[in-house]
């Protein structure tokens, strides 16, 4: 069932990547300042919105974990996690790509690019930790609590642009109200970027959670196998 | 790098890491199976009866093949 959803999933994700891709360099017209370099925009908000989505479902599951206990719960967040952690990274090194010939610096510590690199080193400590320490029930819990706090950054980097100075352009929701987009194609254009997008992380989800699930069986099937190797030793 | 080269460096990041992170899913699973079909074997073999051990005098089992 789950490799079956697997690839339905990926097969979703390869046609509307496509489509998007075919939008963004045959469809969707050149933007008049910027030129060629507006169009990592296309693919710069989708893994903005998907390492958001991914942390949203990281604190998500914590709560669940904590109120309900159980190890899908835990698994999802570690997910979860790690895939936001790739879009983060992603999201920092396409928007340092766009900066570099607009600002013309990689990088600034501007508010937006501050609280999205601040959200990229606690999600990065959450993996360093559960990488780093042997998996138990305890280290299950303080994730599910780090996980929680660290997502209490997302809303914080969402509204930054709003809530101080800053030159990090605000496209979706400008400070004036309404979408900074000039022409219909480039909103649908990044509809179909997002949708695509959102599907990959369906996707990435379903295959990384059919890891930890065998990887939690491996362990199960790991402490029979000495039981009943230590049982057989009592026997002879 | 004019501008171009900017844009193909921004799409060849994503597509790169996302490759990159689904073929280490893959090569993961595909590792925890073989790992997991090892332990199911030995798990098999250790909890099998014991067979027991032919009696002198007692004709062997030929029903068998």
């Amino acid at each position: 069932m789950s490799k079956r959803l697997g690839n339905i999933l990926g097969a979703a994700t390869l046609v509307l990547i496509t489509v998007s891709l075919w939008m963004i360099f045959a469809w969707v017209p050149t933007e008049a300042e910027e030129g060629i370099v507006q169009r990592i925009f296309y693919f710069h908000v989708p893994c903005a919105w998907v390492a958001f989505a991914a942390f949203a479902i990281v604190a998500v599951a914590g709560v669940f974990f904590l109120w309900l206990g159980g190890q899908i719960w835990d698994d999802l967040g570690y997910a979860a996690a790690e895939i936001g952690m790739l879009f983060c990274t992603l999201m920092l090194i396409t928007g340092s790509l766009w900066a570099k010939p607009i600002w013309g610096t990689w990088w600034t510590w501007d508010s937006r690019l501050t609280t999205s690199f601040v959200l990229w080193l606690l999600y990065g400590g959450y993996l360093m930790m559960r990488g780093m320490l042997e998996e138990s029930e305890q280290v299950a819990r303080f994730a599910a609590v780090v996980g929680i706090v660290a997502a209490l950054d997302v809303p914080v980097v969402i509204v930054s642009v709003r809530l101080w100075r800053t030159i990090h352009p605000a496209v979706l929701v400008t400070r004036q109200g309404g979408h900074g987009l000039q022409d219909p194609r480039m909103i649908v254009t990044l509809l179909v970027s997002i949708a695509a997008f959102t599907l990959m992380l369906a996707w990435l989800l379903t295959l990384r959670l059919a890891v930890l699930r065998a990887r939690t069986r491996l362990g199960a099937i790991a402490r029979a196998v000495a039981i009943a190797e230590f049982r057989r030793g009592q026997s002879v | 790098m004019d501008h171009f080269g900017f844009l193909l460096a921004a799409y060849s990041a994503i597509f790169a890491a996302i490759f990159l992170y689904v073929m280490f899913i893959w090569n993961r699973q595909a590792n925890l199976e073989a790992e997991l079909r090892a332990m199911e074997a030995k798990l098999a073999a250790l909890t099998a009866p014991p067979h027991p051990d032919p009696q002198p005098g007692s004709s062997p089992d030929v029903s068998e093949p």
